[in-house]
């Protein structure tokens, strides 16, 4: 195991990000959202696209009336995805999920904030 | 646990001016990772962002009042000229989410060659691609043009542009050639025209168009490619037109059926015909529809044929030994359920029927590691999807270092 660092936690603002690439060559996304840090590796479980470096873009939901009629599709207010730039596949920024196919998740390290850096743990 | 202060290197955000090595850099890290290096790899169906060049196009039209009148497109640039595909129906880039989806517009700093070759030298290198066979991204709607004469000229002019301005500057890439469908005679002089140019190693009909392949009026044109032993290519693309898909209302409804629905039908023409019978040398190719309408295709038609065999008489097999003998490329490949996907390779005789493509830059592209990945592939099947079924079809050279590679194996 090996502690990485990534920046200090000033350089990644809030909706902000880093990407980097450690000494073994592995890829890690770093995503602060509302004050969190989340942490993924750089590789979609689709066909290892660059899925960090893809747009960070609002999920979308099917809005209904209540005779479950559509009122269109929208932006899911509070959601953020990140989509895979080669596919398009997309995947919670918190969670790693894929919205549509919950088995299908992005591979994820844990981050810790210390001294004024962020820090990931990669084995 | 060890500690390191010192700042890592760091990846961009990909956007639609991001360099594609940068974009392909996992590509490339694929293909490092499996020594896709010892494989022959042939992309049999790639495409050339053409919307750039399309005023250098229209400078091959060889009659002077369209050339003319093309300039008068597009504010005198003659951008889009006389194509009839849809600009406001063209979601491929999903709301901006697949950058490269809506165009390829990084910079590119070798002006000695023509932007479309540069392109395809870096999607080669990422992929390690051996030779990528391309087709023009905008003539795959050109079938419906409701002008046949224009759907010719463009034709025309579009080959002479690949034949004389791209082809020259680079020996891997190798393209297979509009044929003016919609009419006859202007497919067969195309064919007669452009025979035994340098890297042409195909020809190619655009399946959204409402042809019967198997009218009389192409026999001469079969019989051509057939002694001439050159494949014929039908290659599937969006109809958003047809009075069925203009039913569906998202892209993902209308992309996901429409790609097969004219191969389906075109197939069926094909074989139920008996085209098969009467060009039996014929190589046949079914572009860019997948794979998991195959297996559904030879059994439904497997199904009624058995009932109504006076209808086939051409026929001497089942209609699916038919198409298990024909060409078909892989991408997109539909793999979330790897036993069909598996069943569908054994219907298809994938091991000397199937080759590799990638589609590359279309947004929903295939990489070499997909096939490389495949649990249930043996390395002769591999191999042979990966570059050397293609080497057949195409009639390309394999180079000597990867015949020892096989023989080794």
């Amino acid at each position: 195991m090996k502690e990485i660092f990534v920046a200090h936690e000033h350089e990644i603002s809030d909706g902000g990000r880093k990407i980097v690439i450690d000494d073994d060559n592995i890829e890690i996304g770093v995503f602060r959202v509302d004050g969190a840090f989340y942490a993924w590796r750089n590789d979609c479980p689709h066909q290892g696209g660059p899925v960090c470096q893809g747009k960070l873009m609002q999920g979308t939901e099917e809005r209904l009336d209540a005779d479950r009629r559509s009122l269109g599709i929208h932006y899911r207010a509070g959601s953020l995805n990140i989509v895979c730039p080669w596919h398009g596949f997309e995947f919670d920024v918190r969670t790693g999920r894929h919205f549509g196919h919950a088995k299908m998740r992005l591979a994820s390290y844990p981050v810790t904030v210390r001294d004024g850096g962020v820090y990931v743990v990669a084995k | 646990m060890t500690t390191s202060r010192v700042k890592p290197p760091e990846l961009s955000v990909i956007t639609d001016v991001t360099d594609s090595y940068e974009i392909l850099a996992r590509a490339t890290r694929q293909a490092a990772e499996r020594g896709l290096d010892k494989y022959f790899i042939v992309d049999a169906d790639s495409h050339i962002g053409d919307g750039l060049a399309w005023a250098e196009v229209l400078k091959f039209v060889e009659n002077e009042t369209v050339r003319d009148a093309a300039m008068f497109f597009g504010g005198g640039t003659g951008r889009s000229a006389f194509l009839n595909d849809t600009p406001g129906l063209q979601h491929q880039h999903a709301g901006g989410r697949i950058p490269h989806g809506a165009h390829l517009r990084e910079p590119i700093a070798d002006k000695s060659v023509p932007r479309e070759v540069a392109l395809s030298r870096k999607a080669m290198d990422c992929m390690g691609l051996d030779y990528q066979i391309f087709f023009p991204s905008a003539l795959l709607f050109l079938g419906m043009h409701p002008q046949r004469e224009i759907e010719a000229e463009l034709a025309t002019a579009y080959n002479r542009w690949i034949v004389e301005h791209v082809l020259p500057h680079e020996p891997r890439m190798k393209a297979m050639l509009y044929l003016p469908y919609n009419t006859p005679d202007a497919a067969e002089a195309t064919v007669k025209r452009f025979l035994g140019a340098p890297g042409v190693v195909g020809f190619l009909v655009t399946s959204t168009r409402y042809q019967p392949v198997h009218a009389n009026e192409y026999m001469r044109l079969y019989r051509m490619l057939e002694e001439a032993d050159m494949p014929i290519g039908f290659h599937a693309h969006h109809n958003w037109h047809n009075e069925y898909t203009r039913h569906l209302n998202r892209f993902l409804s209308m992309h996901a059926i429409s790609f097969v629905m004219s191969n389906v039908v075109h197939l069926t023409n094909w074989v139920i015909n008996g085209l098969p019978v009467r060009f039996p040398k014929l190589k046949v190719m079914w572009i860019e529809s997948g794979l998991a309408w195959l297996p559904f295709l030879m059994q439904r038609l497997d199904h009624e044929y058995l009932m109504r065999v006076s209808e086939a008489p051409l026929l001497k097999r089942l209609p699916s030994e038919y198409i298990g003998e024909m060409f078909y490329t892989m991408q997109p490949m539909e793999a979330t359920n790897l036993k069909l996907l598996e069943g569908t390779f054994e219907a298809i005789r994938a091991d000397t029927q199937l080759l590799y493509a990638s589609d590359w830059p279309h947004w929903d592209f295939d990489v070499p590691a997909k096939v490389f990945d495949l649990p249930f592939l043996d390395e002769r099947a591999r191999r042979n999807i990966l570059g050397l079924n293609a080497a057949r079809v195409f009639n390309l050279p394999v180079p000597a270092r990867y015949q020892q590679s096989v023989a080794a194996e």
